[in-house]
């Protein structure tokens, strides 16, 4: 399944959306930084409610496939305008963290 | 034989929302170099959370990069603090991150852990009050270091 795919079939919010068709392989969720770029896979959909500019960073040398921001957190402009430079799939969801992720296994099939 | 490729970086101390440009700027070249992703990779994450420590707890240093035939070299040196316990700081979960560092996502107690998680061979050189050096290795594939 795409990137664009997947923000299709669950209805995600695009902030930044600028590699629609990178393969979502899996999924990743968590809001310390650390552990996520210790433990996200390559091709994971991250789904988090931590939305600072580091998430990019942190998305970009993880080489997650994209960022879902979780139940509607909010996200600065400066960051979907990074996002869109840094080549990050940046999405949004009003669904609480627990259902995306359920969703998204659903989808994807983990 | 050719001299080694070299990368400098000076890594500004009082940054959070820039931190992570050189690892950033370290993957790109290696993509370039067509280096196979999962180096790419784990040289990234560690040099990413060796600067974020920088950042963090050194106000800024240095990183050093060079790419040997056989394997990846990092080296980060700051003039901070010092680690005055190493094998206490290498414990996952062990943090002396503050507060506003850790509202950021950081400071969880993972970054050291991680650097030598994704790296073949860590050394760490700190005294306190003088500074710290961390130097990393990623072996290449295929590659077999003496």
């Amino acid at each position: 399944m795409t990137a664009k795919e997947l923000r299709t079939a669950l209805s995600l919010e695009v902030l930044s959306e600028t590699d629609p068709d990178r393969a979502v392989t899996g999924g990743y969720a968590g809001d310390l930084l650390s552990w996520v770029m210790g433990r996200a896979q390559s091709g994971d959909a991250w789904v988090t409610i931590m939305t600072n500019r580091n998430i990019l960073a942190v998305a970009a040398l993880a080489d997650t496939a994209c960022v879902i921001v979780a139940e509607d957190s909010a996200v600065e402009a400066d960051v979907s305008a990074l996002a869109e430079e840094k080549g990050i799939n940046l999405y949004r969801s009003p669904l609480r963290m627990f259902d995306l992720c359920c969703r998204i296994g659903a989808l994807i099939g983990v | 034989m050719s001299e080694p490729v070299k990368f400098h970086f000076d890594v500004a101390g009082d940054n959070f929302t820039s931190a992570g440009e050189a690892s950033v700027q370290v993957k790109k070249l290696l993509r370039q170099l067509n280096m196979d992703p999962e180096t790419i990779r784990r040289v990234s994450i560690a040099m990413y959370e060796g600067e974020i420590n920088m950042v963090i707890h050194a106000k800024g240093g240095t990183a050093d990069v060079i790419l040997y035939p056989d394997r990846i070299r990092i080296v980060l040196a700051d003039v901070g603090p010092g680690i005055a316990d190493v094998d206490l700081a290498m414990q996952e979960g062990y943090s002396t991150a503050k507060d506003n560092v850790r509202a950021l996502g950081f400071g969880a107690g993972m970054g050291l852990p991680n650097m030598k998680r994704y790296t073949d061979s860590m050394q760490i050189e700190s005294e306190v009050g003088k500074g710290t050096t961390v130097t990393m290795e990623v072996y290449l594939p295929g590659a077999n270091p003496a």
